[in-house]
C-alpha cells in the first residue's frame, strides 16, 4: 500500500511541476464559468444544477485530457521500464495512477466552490444537492479517470489514448440520449449504463446506491481491463 | 547467485532469446557482450521480471522469476539502455522516489542520496530536471537509480553507450568499484569495454551463447597469440613473404597495402616466444627501410567478428 502513496505522490507533483495541471484547470474553470454564467441570471434561480447538468460533457474531454499521459508517457519515454523493474507490482502503479487523477479531478473542482459560496450570500442556497453534486463529481470524474487511464495503457500515443479516452467518456455520457427512440425496456438498460444518468440522480441529492455502485463497478471494470492491458504489454 | 535455465523467448515469431543456459557467481563482473539485436537486451529484461519467458526460468538464489518476481525486484539494481527516466522531474525528487519505492526511509534516505550524489558525480544538478541534463549526468542519474537500495546484483544495459570517453572512463571507474563487492551484469557492444570491465564475457549471437569465459580464455581458445604489423619500403612483397616465411613459429605474412613503394602487412604469431628480435633481425639484414613496426595481442575485437559473421 505504502507504492500505491509513493506513485500517487509522484503523479500529482508531476502534474504540478509541468504547465499541464495550469493548462487544463484553467481551461475547465473558463468553460465552466462561461456556460454556468451566460444562463445563471437568466433563470434567476440561487442554485448550482446548470453548472452540475453540464459537468459530464465538460468532464468527457477534460478529463481523457488530464489522464492522456498516464501510461502513455511513461511508453513513449521508456521510463515505464525503470518502473517495472523497481519492487511495486502492476496493481500499485496503476491505483496510485488512477488516484492521482482523481485527486486531480478533485482539485480542479474546489475553486468552483466558489461558485456555491457566492451565491450563497445573493440567494437561499440549498446545500443538499450542492454537496451531493460535488460528491457524484468527484465519483464521475474518478470513473472517467480510471477510462482514461484504460485509453492511456493502450498507446503510447498520448493523442490517441486522448481520442480513445474522449470517445468512451462521451459514449457513457450520452448513451441514453442518443437511443430514445429505442423501445423504453431497451432504452433503461442504456439509461442504466450512461453516466449522466447516474450523476444527475446524485446530483439531485439523493444518494441511493445504486448510482454510488454504478461509478465504482465502472472504475473496478476499466482497472481490471488496464491491468490485463499491461499484463499483456509486457 | 543465479542461474539461467534453457531460456527462451519469441517476439511473435522472431525468436529472440533461443536456449540460454549460463550460471553467474557471486561477486563477477560479466560482460554480455554480442551484436545489436543478440538478444542481450531481451535477457536481461527477463532476469529483472520486466518481461516474461517464453520458456525458461531464471533463479536469483532460491527465488525464481515465475512466483517471486516481487523479491527478486529489490535484489536487483537495473540501469536499462539509455537511461529513460522521467524528463520533467528534478533529479533530487527523482532520486527520492527510487528511494521511497525501495524503502529507504527518514534520514537513512537523505544521506544514501548524499552519498550516491558524491559517488555519482550528481552534486552540480541535484536541482535541475531531468530533460536540461546531457546524455552523461543522465547514465549518471540512472546509475544512481539502479545503486539506490545497495543492491546485491546490479544489471546495466549499455551503459556507456552515447558517452565521451572522458565520461566512459569515469563510469567504468564506478562500475569497477561496485563490481568489488557485488554481482554486476552489463552490456555492451564495446569490446574494449568488456576486456577493461568484466571478469568474465559471454557472447551471444542470434540469442544463442557462442562463447563464454575470461577474455584471456577466450583469446587463448580463439588460436594465434598475437599479430605483429609491418610497414616495409619495398616494391616487391614476394620476397618479403620469402624472408619471414624462415622464421620459425610464425604464420605467411599478410599484405595489408601497398603504396608509393612501401608495402604495409602483418605477420600472425602462435608461439609461446616473442618472435619480435627474429623478425627485426630479418629487416636488418636484408636493410630495408623500417616505417613501422607494432605487435597487436589478439583483440576480443576479433575473437567477436569471428563468432559472430554472418555466415
Amino acid at each position: 500500500m505504502n507504492n500505491v502513496a509513493h506513485i500517487l505522490k509522484k503523479e500529482l507533483k508531476s502534474y504540478f511541476v509541468s504547465p499541464i495541471a495550469y493548462i487544463v484547470i484553467s481551461i475547465f474553470l473558463i468553460l465552466a464559468g462561461w456556460f454556468f454564467f451566460t444562463t445563471f441570471f437568466i433563470y434567476n434561480q440561487a442554485e448550482l444544477r446548470i453548472f452540475f447538468a453540464l459537468l459530464p460533457v465538460l468532464f468527457s474531454f477534460i478529463v481523457p485530457a488530464v489522464t492522456m499521459r498516464l501510461f502513455s508517457e511513461e511508453f513513449n519515454t521508456g521510463s515505464f521500464e525503470l518502473l517495472m523493474t523497481m519492487p511495486v507490482s502492476s496493481l500499485d502503479i496503476i491505483i496510485g495512477k488512477f488516484l492521482a487523477a482523481t485527486v486531480f479531478v478533485a482539485i480542479m473542482l474546489l475553486p468552483t466552490l466558489a461558485y456555491a459560496v457566492t451565491i450563497s450570500f445573493i440567494g437561499d442556497l440549498d446545500w443538499g444537492p450542492v454537496i451531493g453534486g460535488y460528491l457524484g463529481a468527484v465519483l464521475m470524474g474518478g470513473a472517467f479517470s480510471s477510462v482514461g487511464l484504460f485509453a492511456s495503457s493502450l498507446t503510447r500515443n498520448q493523442i490517441i489514448s486522448l481520442i480513445i479516452g474522449m470517445a468512451i467518456c462521451f459514449v457513457l455520457t450520452l448513451i441514453d440520449k442518443m437511443l430514445f427512440f429505442l423501445p423504453v425496456p431497451v432504452l433503461n438498460v442504456f439509461q442504466y449504463l450512461g453516466a449522466d444518468y447516474h450523476f444527475q440522480n446524485i446530483a439531485r441529492g439523493i444518494l441511493d446506491s445504486r448510482d454510488i455502485i454504478y461509478f465504482l463497478s465502472v472504475v473496478f471494470v476499466m482497472l481490471y481491463c488496464t491491468n490485463l492491458v499491461i499484463k499483456e504489454k509486457i | 547467485m543465479i542461474r539461467i535455465e534453457n531460456l527462451t523467448k519469441y517476439y511473435g515469431d522472431v525468436c529472440a532469446v533461443d536456449d540460454i543456459s549460463l550460471d553467474i557467481n557471486e561477486g563477477e563482473i560479466l560482460g554480455l557482450l554480442g551484436p545489436n539485436g543478440a538478444g542481450k537486451t531481451t535477457t536481461l529484461r527477463i532476469l529483472t521480471c520486466y518481461m516474461t519467458p517464453t520458456s525458461g526460468n531464471i533463479h536469483v538464489k532460491d527465488l525464481n522469476i515465475h512466483n517471486n518476481s516481487l523479491e527478486i525486484k529489490k535484489f536487483i539494481g537495473y540501469l536499462p539502455e539509455s537511461a529513460p527516466l522521467y524528463p520533467d522531474m528534478i533529479v533530487y525528487d527523482y532520486l527520492c522516489f527510487v528511494a521511497d519505492i525501495r524503502q529507504l526511509n527518514g534520514g537513512h534516505r537523505e544521506s544514501r542520496i548524499r552519498e550516491l550524489a558524491g559517488l555519482c558525480g550528481l552534486n552540480e544538478v541535484m536541482h535541475k530536471s531531468i530533460h536540461e541534463l546531457s546524455k552523461g549526468y543522465k547514465q549518471r542519474v540512472g546509475l544512481a537509480h539502479a545503486m539506490m537500495s545497495d543492491p546485491e546484483i546490479l544489471v546495466l544495459d549499455e551503459p556507456t553507450s552515447g558517452l565521451d570517453p572522458n565520461q566512459i572512463v569515469e563510469i567504468r571507474e564506478i562500475i569497477k568499484g561496485i563490481g568489488k563487492e557485488k554481482t554486476v551484469i552489463l552490456s555492451t557492444h564495446i569490446l574494449t569495454e568488456a576486456e577493461a570491465a568484466c571478469d568474465r564475457v559471454v557472447i551471444i549471437n542470434h540469442g544463442r551463447i557462442v562463447a563464454d569465459g575470461t577474455t584471456d580464455e577466450l583469446k587463448k581458445d580463439a588460436g594465434s597469440d598475437y599479430i605483429v604489423h609491418i610497414s616495409l619500403q619495398h616494391t616487391d612483397f614476394d620476397i618479403i613473404r620469402d624472408a619471414f616465411r624462415l622464421i620459425p613459429g610464425v604464420k605467411e605474412p599478410i599484405q595489408t597495402g601497398s603504396r608509393d613503394g612501401i608495402i604495409d602487412f602483418y605477420i600472425s604469431c602462435s608461439t609461446g616466444k616473442d618472435v619480435r628480435p627474429d623478425i627485426y633481425s630479418v629487416i636488418r639484414d636484408n636493410g630495408w627501410p623500417l616505417l613501422e613496426f607494432h605487435m597487436e595481442t589478439r583483440t576480443l575485437e576479433n575473437i567477436f567478428r569471428e563468432l559472430t559473421r554472418e555466415s
